[in-house]
């Protein structure tokens, strides 16, 4: 097992430190970078819409992994910054500057949001942020004149400070330099004050609030940062559906942000992205179970929501820690065997919250 | 420094008078002790004075401040920090995050700056850091630096719970608390960090204990409290020794 010796406080703010983990983050972007050389422009288009459930997931990790307010409702923000993306990119706005009010847009309803959810918990913030999904759709379904209703809205092609984006590996590398500059900023708040803040109000508002965090601001701040980057993704996932219309952005796409994150993993990073992996190909893998599965069951109605709940359940149940804590604890396995034990990582339970108060 | 002046303080919740007309004052430099039985209304005291619950009646100055006039956020840029009864830490966060969120307050904060990691980020995470590592050091806890809170040992938690109470530079440490659960070794520690505390770094602290043996020998001044009511303040040996304060702990013994 490794230890790593420190000797600056530098050892505790850098990214990456831990040799191993640096190589394998870098392998991983040295692979994505990589992809376009060996996959088919068909593959690729899959792979963007990876990329911005990656994102999408990313902006609803803050929210609900670092500063644990619940969101089911996150895909209204998706739709809001998809719509407003066409609605700049419409009136001539460049496609860098589109994307940036998109999220702003977006942002500022988050903040609206945020608002209004700071002093819920629990279960009434997850009616209100599902409320508010609803609404979102309803609202856009009936601005007729403004987002094509239910007719939908024909989504303009990229073009890049002149340069029309046509082909699929421009686009991919475009949509992977967003991923990585979000993914890289989050890792920034996490090291920072409000980072801190936004773990500490997950944890015990109570305490948070006598060391001087000031909780529904910085709940207001989690929504935010999450509507923006999530925003951002929508903006970024209009050019993929090229049609919009608010069925796109119903209950289901909600469901499968929050899918990704509880498999990937609550409360890092890299939680979001497996989980974005996981989700984006779970499709595919039900198709290839279909075909071993007896008829009467394969083509049962509503067989993929079964599953998806099923998957969730089964992770509540058996990994609250996801993917990426199965992996951190088959990584210690290598590290120490043959000394690992089962024993390190359960936790006793805690009955002492009579005392809590919110 | 400041001197905490509470003055006819009344908590109520619904019908249920929790506090009456308490006052007291604690002298800066002072460890203030506050005992009574389960239910006197010692930790509403502590409430009261972090904002937590609403006072519906009296004042309660710090310095030149009026606490009741502060947000409860607003209450540790005046001065005061606490510890929570039944530990309020931060679990999935390591040790080293727990302290560097008790210098919060002192820290400016921008969501955009922190968000791209500008240089004055890291200049002000390598300032706050500095304080957290000297107050490691007084607690003796540097090994526990990158434990994750989930991890520890009740006694160790409540430690790493004054130290983040600490690393906000308080005028003032509120501690509810701090020796339940500990074992006598523990508590013997506990002593004599509280007393390093009070001369090192000429903190005040008021705190509830139940633990008669570490209040005799750290407190300055005891005040006794029963059934929402202030019984007497004096010295420690004083209170203990007071009828008032045996009927209230063990009631009628004519």
């Amino acid at each position: 097992m490794r230890t790593l010796f420190k000797t600056n406080y530098s050892f505790d703010i850098d990214h990456l430190v831990d040799p191993g983990e640096r190589f394998r983050v870098l392998l991983v972007i040295a692979i994505a970078l990589a992809l376009p050389l060996w996959l088919s422009s068909y593959a690729l288009s899959e792979l963007l819409m990876f990329l911005c459930y990656a994102l999408a997931g990313l902006g609803l990790m803050v929210l609900t992994g670092f500063s644990g307010q619940v969101s089911f409702g996150h895909a209204a923000f998706l739709a809001i910054g998809a719509y407003a993306q066409v609605w700049f990119l419409q009136r001539g706005m460049p496609f860098a500057f589109s994307l940036l009010l998109a999220g702003l847009v977006t942002a500022v309803f988050g903040a609206l949001l945020g608002r209004a959810a700071s002093k819920m918990h629990g279960f009434y913030l997850a009616i209100a942020t599902l409320a508010f999904a609803i609404l979102i759709e309803t609202v856009i379904g009936a601005a007729g004149p403004v987002t094509g209703g239910h007719m939908g809205i024909q989504v303009p092609g990229i073009e890049f400070f002149g340069q029309p984006l046509d082909e699929t590996w421009m686009q991919y590398y475009l949509y992977l330099g967003v991923l990585l500059f979000f993914v890289w900023g989050v890792a920034n708040l996490k090291r920072s004050a409000n980072g801190r803040a936004m773990v500490a109000v997950r944890d015990s508002e109570t305490s948070a609030q006598s060391l001087g965090v000031n909780v529904a601001r910085i709940k207001i701040q989690t929504f935010f940062a999450s509507a923006y980057i999530t925003g951002i993704a929508g903006a970024l996932m209009a050019h993929q559906l090229f049609y919009l219309s608010p069925e796109a952005f119903g209950l289901g796409e909600s469901l499968k942000l929050l899918l990704m994150i509880v498999v990937g993993g609550l409360g890092t990073i890299s939680g979001a992205i497996i989980g974005a992996v996981f989700v984006s190909f779970l499709p595919n893998a039900i198709e290839l179970l279909r075909e071993v599965l007896p008829a009467r069951v394969a083509h049962q109605v509503g067989l993929e929501p079964f599953l998806f709940g099923a998957i969730i359940a089964g992770f509540i149940i058996f990994e609250p820690d996801g993917l990426y804590g199965r992996w951190r604890k088959f990584r210690l396995f290598l590290e120490t065997y043959p000394y690992y034990k089962r024993a390190t990582f359960t936790r006793q339970k805690r009955y002492l919250k009579t005392g809590r108060f919110r | 420094m400041s001197t905490l002046l509470v003055q006819d303080i009344s908590v109520s919740f619904g019908g249920n008078r929790a506090l009456r007309d308490v006052s007291f004052t604690v002298e800066p430099g002072q460890i203030f002790a506050i005992i009574g039985p389960n239910g006197a209304g010692k930790s509403t005291i502590f409430n009261a004075i972090s904002r937590i619950y609403p006072v519906s009646g009296g004042t309660i100055h710090f310095g030149d401040r009026d606490l009741l006039a502060l947000k409860p956020h607003q209450v540790v840029e005046s001065g005061i920090a606490r510890t929570f009864q039944n530990i309020e830490l931060f679990e999935k966060a390591t040790v080293l995050q727990n302290l560097l969120v008790g210098c919060h307050a002192k820290m400016e904060r921008s969501l955009l700056s922190e968000f791209l990691f500008l240089p004055r980020v890291r200049q002000r995470e390598m300032v706050v850091r500095r304080k957290v590592e000297e107050v490691l050091d007084l607690l003796d806890m540097q090994h526990l630096r990158s434990e994750l809170v989930a991890d520890l040992p009740y006694g160790a938690r409540k430690n790493v719970e004054l130290a983040r109470a600490l690393c906000a530079e308080p005028q003032l440490l509120m501690l509810d608390e701090p020796a339940s659960g500990l074992n006598p070794e523990e508590t013997t520690d506990m002593s004599f960090w509280l007393k390093d505390i009070k001369e090192e770094l000429g903190v005040t602290i008021l705190m509830v204990e139940h633990d008669m043996n570490l209040v005799t020998r750290t407190a300055d001044r005891v005040l006794a409290l029963a059934n929402g009511e202030v019984v007497t303040i004096g010295s420690p040996a004083g209170v203990q020794s007071d009828p008032r304060v045996q009927h209230a702990y063990l009631g009628g013994v004519e």
